[in-house]
């Protein structure tokens, strides 16, 4: 046998072939002309045993440092209970693929009307599909979503303080399909709204995506600003890491007409970066331009409440290039980690992650600026629990600290010469906060040429 | 084991003051109790959380009791065509969950993350020996983001030579629903080539519709009936003698493995779904990954961040270096990183000779499959097939039993149903795929159920008609879910109410 | 007077106002209509593009105009009652139209000439 994975024997594929009516595997492909085949077999090493697999990947998993996170822009370092790994490594769940067949899918899609449920009241807003990829797709699907529901208007304003990884990916998506990307400036940190309405008043605005936080973690006042969109004939776009939606103002709230994000926050690995969980959620008017799967409620022969893939008429398999998105799949697997992330923290908890990640935010900042190496770049803007710190002594010492994992501590993230910003977790316990404190200091008060880089 | 229908959402399980989980809370010398407080009371929510309040034994209970509800591969035999659902290998998961990469930050500088990156160029390197490409990117999160990435890619090339009235995509209409409407996204319009009776894209159209306004002809290979599209080396030259690139999707990659590549057979840029060839769990529809190759001469227009080494060190590149081609960004980092690992795994598992056997064992096992039913199951293409093959409903339709009965019968004996009413170029078209990690006798066993139900059909038609009957619950009503539809559990109540 | 299209659509002309609905045989095809998308009040319509779509569990048309126009009225009794399509296709038009260029019947087929074409 070539593989633990292969059940096949000698015996077995000798009496297959001889019902197939064929002499050898080879002639199975008989109509595969001989100038495309492999010529010899693949440049790759023989197979590994599991042991040696499992040696491999500790060993690269060994060249990884495991950090102290401070660090957030749009990544969080949130606790998962233990509970969302035992639940979401449940084969049934695991290895199950999109419920096509709901008599035996009841699991997949009763978590996924869950999860939408959960979505729809963090956000604020009546209907959420069954996910998206993470959270850049989900904001550019969003903006392809408000460009086709403008139908004729095609430009976009997005504010200069969303995340720029964020804002790239709406560049590329909007080049690619036709739509104009403006960007509204940002002033102190914050959206320029007098730019804004005058951007506006020139005319042709489908949407307009604003964040909250915003990448520099702070809470814009939005206060009238979904009128000024409205009034235009706009549509206006939110986004926010989801677990702060739990304490912040939600986008429903300010009167967002989509919102859309990353879920990772909710029990989900930084994982180097995947899979996440994007989230896509919308007004009730707006539920038949909403793309992806949708899971809804009905009932069955003998009567009894059951759940189904619903309005398809939407979707790629239906109506093709007429699609309101070529999105195929939802990110499942990942729905179930929030679903179950939520269900355990549930309201109380949620605010409670969000206050207690305020209260040790705004505790290290307090202390940074005590070193007197530091301070607030933006001191009279409310944050939740990210925000950006100048660093006032010289480059070098600012080097040291901001490049220095030594410590065990990934500081933040370098926004400038001498600007970091600082994100701060329930995880981070006050030994953590203090030792970070205690490193700074450190640096401070050694002579820069004996600092360890 | 719990075979009854739990049927109750999370929500209906909440009382009042209930937790399922707590953190700690830590007195901050100097600081006052609630910092959220101090924050102005506009910027801060109001409404209350629609969430459940449960402990932990509950939403244990809850979610356990939901997966028994639910059928994976690892329930049982799964032959849903086109969706190659092999088995996934437990090792892999175990890989994906080992500390060292589940707490890794992406935004780490490059020396403290040398190992993903490196797990991430391996990948990279292995995928274009299989692929018979230059260079992957891995960043693309699924098949149809990969094939949106690939035409983005397509776009670009005919951008940077100023090429710039090729807006039109041509696809087969065979394809997957996916390749026209990722054209569409991408801003091109698709035009559609017929299939000859054989299944086969017929060339001749394809050759009356090559202009210097086509972009990309997108094809799978084997296409979505199963069959080897034999006449790959002519339609290679003619999309390219117009100027035009081949476009590959992977969909149906895995009949290849170990037999012939893509880039050999004249494919310009491609994707592999991790998902499927390469054994990743599907998770009840993702995470999955779709990996975008492309041939020497297209690296340039490939998306950012990329890795790329220097000196036996690696370093994940953003803006800087390609600014000007690069297609620009199409995700937050460098993909379904933990997937890319699951995949990487499973290669590394096979190593070469179990990927040379993969794609021939599971064309071996489709082939068994057709032969054994053919003698009531209609096939309206007569050939030997590839990884999956198309039935065209039962050969006796006469008491009106279709496939979708047949399907939902296939429920009440312990088997997934196959891919129904796709492709479109039949009407009662039944798409089966088993996959090579399946075993002669589970296929055995599968073949005798099918035999039974294309008796019963005749028989006892009515016990098709009416199935399943055996399963957790009986068929939906999907009339009612799209005329008046419920999404959310606070509309349910809400409409309780009225 | 009603005029067809090839797409399966009607229009039924009473002076200078169209009422376009899908015909008797479209329905059938379809199954259990669940969603009818209407352009709004005010929108134009051009001849031989969509305006909209009738949509069932696992199907979607889309909706060609026979003729160009502005909308002068959609039929409200869809939004809640799609299903009425498939009771009275041809009593239950999806939009009114004022045409604004009445030559293009000429391009439509007559009742006589659908229903050979188009045998149920």
């Amino acid at each position: 046998m070539s593989s633990q994975y292969f059940p096949h024997t000698p015996e077995d594929i000798a009496a297959m072939l001889e019902r197939c009516g064929v002499g050898s595997l080879d002639d199975l492909y008989a109509d595969v002309p001989a100038s495309l085949r492999l010529k010899g077999d693949y440049d790759i090493l023989p197979r590994m045993s599991e042991d040696e697999v499992r040696k491999f990947f500790k060993a690269l998993a060994g060249e990884n440092s495991q950090l102290t996170c401070f660090a957030g822009g749009g990544f969080y370092d949130h606790y998962a209970p233990a509970v969302i790994d035992y639940i979401t490594s449940r084969s049934e769940f695991l290895t199950a693929y999109t419920p096509y067949q709901p008599e035996i899918s009841q699991g997949t899609l009763q978590y996924i009307f869950e999860y939408q449920s959960m979505m729809a009241s963090l956000t604020g807003l009546e209907v959420s599909n069954a996910s998206m990829y993470d959270g850049t797709t989900a904001l550019a699907e969003a903006m392809l979503m408000a460009v086709a529901h403008a139908k004729k208007r095609n430009r976009v304003l997005v504010s200069k303080t969303l995340n720029p990884i964020y804002r790239k990916v709406l560049y590329t998506y909007a080049r690619y399909h036709g739509v104009i990307v403006d960007n509204i400036p940002e002033k102190d940190g914050v959206t320029d709204l007098v730019k804004m309405e005058k951007m506006l008043a020139d005319g042709g605005v489908a949407a307009v995506i604003l964040p909250t936080p915003n990448y520099f973690g702070i809470l814009e006042d939005y206060t009238g600003v979904a009128d000024t969109v409205h009034a235009a004939k706009a549509l206006l776009i939110m986004t926010a890491p989801a677990s702060a939606l739990g304490a912040i103002k939600s986008p429903g709230e300010w009167g967002a007409d989509i919102a859309a994000g990353e879920a990772q926050s909710l029990g989900m690995p930084l994982g180097f970066g995947g899979p996440y969980l994007g989230y896509l959620c919308c007004t009730k008017a707006l539920m038949r331009k909403l793309p992806g799967r949708i899971v809804g409620a009905t009932t069955d022969a003998s009567g009894q409440r059951v759940f189904v893939l619903t309005l398809q008429a939407r979707e790629q398999h239906i109506r093709r290039d007429k699609a309101t998105s070529n999105i195929c799949s939802n990110q499942g697997l990942m729905a179930l980690y929030a679903a179950v992330y939520l269900s355990l923290t549930g309201p109380d908890g949620l605010r409670e992650v969000n206050e207690i990640s305020c209260e040790k935010a705004h505790y290290l900042a307090k202390r940074l600026e005590e070193t007197g190496a530091m301070e607030l770049k933006y001191p009279d803007k409310p944050f939740l629990n990210e925000f950006v710190m100048k660093w006032k002594l010289d480059t070098e010492r600012f080097d040291n600290y901001a490049l220095d994992n030594l410590g065990g501590i990934f500081p933040g993230l370098i926004l400038d010469d001498n600007e970091i910003m600082i994100c701060v977790t329930e995880r981070r316990s006050l030994d953590e906060l203090d030792a970070y404190i205690e490193r700074v200091r450190e640096i401070i008060d050694a002579p820069v040429a004996n600092v360890e880089i | 084991m719990n075979r009854k229908y739990y049927g109750q959402l999370i929500f209906e399980l909440s009382r009042k003051g209930r937790r399922g989980s707590y953190v700690k809370r830590e007195d901050l010398p100097g600081m006052p109790a609630d910092a959220l407080s101090a924050i102005p009371s506009q910027l801060l929510r109001k409404e209350p959380l629609g969430l459940p309040e449960v402990d932990e034994p509950t939403v244990v209970r809850h979610y356990t009791n939901m997966s028994t509800n639910n059928f994976g591969v690892d329930t049982g035999f799964y032959p849903l065509g086109s969706c190659t659902m092999k088995y996934n290998p437990k090792i892999n998961e175990e890989v994906a969950s080992m500390p060292g990469f589940r707490n890794i930050h992406p935004l780490q500088d490059d020396f403290s993350v040398q190992g993903c990156l490196r797990a991430y160029y391996t990948l990279q390197k292995l995928l274009c020996e299989i692929g018979g490409m230059a260079e992957f990117t891995l960043n693309p999160y699924a098949g149809a983001h990969g094939e949106l990435t690939g035409l983005m890619v397509i776009r670009a090339y005919h951008d940077s030579r100023n090429d710039k009235k090729r807006n039109v995509v041509i696809v087969p209409d065979s394809a997957h629903g996916t390749n026209p409407a990722s054209a569409a996204v991408a801003g091109l319009k698709v035009v559609e080539v017929k299939s000859l009776p054989d299944g086969t894209v017929d060339v001749d159209a394809l050759a009356a519709l090559l202009d210097d306004t086509v972009a990309a002809v997108m094809m799978t290979n084997p296409n979505t009936v199963g069959l080897f599209e034999h006449n790959i080396p002519r339609i290679a030259k003619m999309v390219h003698d117009a100027g035009a690139l081949l476009y590959y999707d992977g969909a149906n990659l895995n009949p290849m493995l170990g037999v012939a590549r893509p880039g050999d057979m004249g494919f310009d840029v491609m994707h592999i779904n991790l998902h499927k060839t390469f054994s990743t769990p599907h998770g009840g529809g993702g995470p999955g990954a779709g990996p975008v190759g492309v041939r020497a001469g297209l690296e340039e227009f490939l998306p950012n961040p990329r890795v790329i080494k220097s000196d036996d060190m690696l370093f994940c590149e953003f803006e800087t270096v390609n600014e000007t081609t690069s297609l620009g960004r199409v995700s937050s980092w460098l993909g379904n990183f933990c997937v890319e690992l699951r995949a990487l795994a499973y290669i590394l598992t096979l190593g070469r000779e179990g990927l040379m056997m993969a794609g021939k064992l599971a064309t071996l096992n489709a082939n068994y499959v057709k032969e054994s039913l053919r003698d009531l199951y209609k096939l309206p293409i007569d050939r030997v097939c590839k990884h999956e093959f198309v039935f065209d409903g039962l050969v006796d339709k006469s008491t009106g039993v279709t496939t979708l009965d047949v399907a939902k019968r296939l429920l009440d004996h312990g088997y997934h149903a196959p891919t129904i009413y796709f492709p479109l170029l039949f009407h009662e078209s039944l798409m089966i795929e088993p996959t090579e990690t399946e075993s002669r006798e589970t296929l055995d066993g599968f073949i005798a159920v099918m035999r039974d139900i294309a008796r019963e059909a005749v028989e006892n038609p009515e016990t098709v008609r009416n199935a399943p009957h055996d399963t957790p619950v009986r068929r939906p009503d999907d009339t009612a879910a799209a005329l008046k539809p419920v999404v959310t559990y606070q509309q349910m109540i809400a409409d309780d109410e009225k | 007077m009603y005029y067809f299209t090839e797409t399966h659509e009607y229009v039924n002309v009473e002076g200078n106002v169209g009422y376009i609905g899908i015909t008797e045989y479209a329905q059938n095809e379809l199954g259990n209509v669940v969603y009818v998308d209407m352009p709004e009040t005010g929108d134009d319509v051009i001849a031989g593009e969509d305006f909209g779509a009738v949509e069932s569990v696992k199907a979607a048309s889309d909706l060609i105009s026979p003729v160009s126009g502005a909308v002068i009225e959609v039929n409200e009794h869809l939004i809640d009652n799609p299903r009425l399509i498939n009771e009275d296709a041809m009593k239950n038009w999806i939009i009114k139209v004022e045409l604004t260029n009445p030559e293009e019947l000429g391009d439509l087929m007559s009742k006589e000439e659908y229903d050979t074409k188009f045998k149920i």
